[in-house]
């Protein structure tokens, strides 16, 4: 047996999780799992859009929605780009950073923050369809 | 960068005058008539949303846009016969932010027309800018020119009356644009109604200038750039020769000819909006003549706001966006084409990259 194929069997092996007389494979997932998972995606989405559209989220009562209603003129699908007015290529967070400070008057948010997560899932939720164009302005 | 339009110059008092205005935001509209001598100009103004942040605090931003626009307006010469307010003075109808919005309004050395706007409205119905700006719809003839002022915010009686469990709620179901609780705008069967006496009075090659805060056409619904009575506001104009609607509402460049009459949106002094093709959910019915402003950059607080000077030529409008961080742009009724064209960027190919939305 050559070593590659001991390596294959080794990794094939470790794939399979035994429990009870089920044999359950990694990559096998059920109509009731997908549901399940867009409804986690979308309960996040619906976070984002109350903070979208929430008067706490800064410190001057102004919300996102006023100046970009549905999320308009966000661009998500153009992330990460040549912000030409920072003058480096940034992530979409660190441009909602920029609003949060400015406009909004607030604090910024740590990129991994759940509300900054949730702000992105809605952005990019009402982009659906919109075709990728990584770095175009 | 911004440009001063070279036929600003002679509005504009004096050199310190032209680098103190040269990047900010006004609509300047001339009426033109065949004999210059009757050629009249009013500014416009609108969309301020002065918001309250509590006790004496309000939105630095927004207060900003109003306080340029209305020195800028006070500045130019020669003097624009009037003011026009589209609406929008407060953000959430209260009495501090129309108090405040009015006491900006107020150094205004012009006297000033009122329209009202959503934002004013659905807190008390009106009632508190009503005691600051009298009627809410109302008409005046100036120089050969029938003015009418319309509230065409109104909406259906179920939905103001009886939805919502208090007056601040139904205030911020309607401020917010993008909101599916809130509630396509009307003019109503009873303004209609004053709306066909008043226009009885006058003749049909009279022109005629309408003022109301929504557009009185449908260009998009979930924003309420949308009047649900526009068909039946227009067959009522139908039949005068010379007829502008002038409306506020959309914070950007609109225009566009339906039968005889023209229409123009006006600039908002507070912040832009995208246009609604920039949202990929939903289909919008932008006018196809209208050429749009430039996207705009966040990073200049007042860019992509601005005012008007409106020159009245032939009874037909030319409006001047003063726009702060962009050039201006003029768009003006063409004879030939029988509609308003912008002056320099109509053509297809004249047009520039950021004038593409998406």
């Amino acid at each position: 047996m050559s070593v590659r194929l001991l390596l294959i069997l080794v990794l094939a092996a470790s794939l399979l999780v035994i429990i009870g007389d089920t044999v359950i494979e990694a990559d096998e997932f059920t109509e009731e799992d997908l549901k399940r998972w867009e409804n986690e995606y979308m309960t996040v989405v619906q976070k984002g859009r109350a903070l979208w559209v929430s008067a706490d989220l800064g410190s001057n009562g102004v919300a996102c929605a006023q100046c970009h209603p549905n999320a308009a003129n966000t661009h998500p699908e153009t992330y990460p780009k040549f912000q030409q007015q920072i003058g480096r290529v940034i992530v979409l967070g660190e441009m909602i950073n920029w609003c949060l400070q400015q406009p909004l008057e607030g604090a910024p948010l740590e990129l991994d923050d759940p509300d900054m997560v949730a702000i992105q899932a809605y952005v990019a939720y009402e982009r659906r369809g919109v075709e990728m164009a990584p770095g175009k302005h | 960068m911004c440009t001063l339009h070279l036929n600003r110059r002679e509005f504009l008092k004096g050199a310190s005058a032209l680098a103190a205005v040269s990047c900010l935001p006004v609509s300047m509209v001339e009426l033109a008539f065949a004999d210059r001598k009757k050629n009249f100009t009013f500014a416009y103004i609108s969309d301020a949303h002065i918001q309250h942040i509590g006790g004496a605090k309000f939105v630095r931003n927004w207060d900003r846009g109003l306080i340029r626009a209305v020195a800028e307006t006070n500045m130019l010469v020669p003097k624009p016969d009037f003011v026009v307010f589209g609406g929008d003075l407060a953000q959430l109808g209260k009495r501090e932010e129309l108090d405040h919005g009015a006491e900006m309004l107020d150094k205004l050395s012009y006297k000033v027309y009122s329209v009202m706007g959503e934002h004013d409205y659905y807190l008390d119905l009106g009632e508190y800018w009503s005691k600051l700006y009298g009627k809410q719809y109302y008409s005046w003839d100036h120089k050969g020119v029938h003015f009418i002022t319309l509230n065409s915010v109104l909406t259906y009686d179920e939905w103001t009356h009886e939805r919502w469990p208090s007056a601040q709620q139904r205030m911020l179901e309607m401020a917010g644009l993008d909101n599916p609780n809130g509630s396509p705008f009307m003019v109503g069967e009873t303004q209609r109604e004053w709306l066909k006496k008043d226009l009885a009075k006058i003749g049909k090659d009279t022109p005629v200038v309408v003022f109301s805060h929504s557009p009185i056409q449908k260009i998009y619904k979930g924003w309420n750039f949308w009047t649900e009575d526009a068909e039946d506001v227009q067959a009522l104009l139908k039949p005068f020769t010379d007829v502008t609607v002038i409306y506020g509402h959309v914070h950007q460049v609109q225009y566009n000819q339906i039968d005889h009459i023209s229409f123009h949106s006006v600039m908002a002094t507070a912040w832009p909006w995208p246009y609604p093709e920039s949202y990929a959910q939903a289909k919008s019915h932008l006018p196809k003549l209208t050429v749009p402003m430039n996207r705009a950059d966040p990073f200049f607080e007042r860019d992509a706001t601005g005012w008007q000077f409106i020159d009245i030529s032939s009874g037909r409008v030319t409006v001047e966006y003063n726009l702060y961080n962009n050039q201006n742009r003029t768009v003006a009724f063409d004879s030939d084409k029988k509609q308003p064209i912008d002056k320099v960027f109509q053509p297809v190919n004249k047009r520039v990259p950021p004038q593409t939305h998406y």
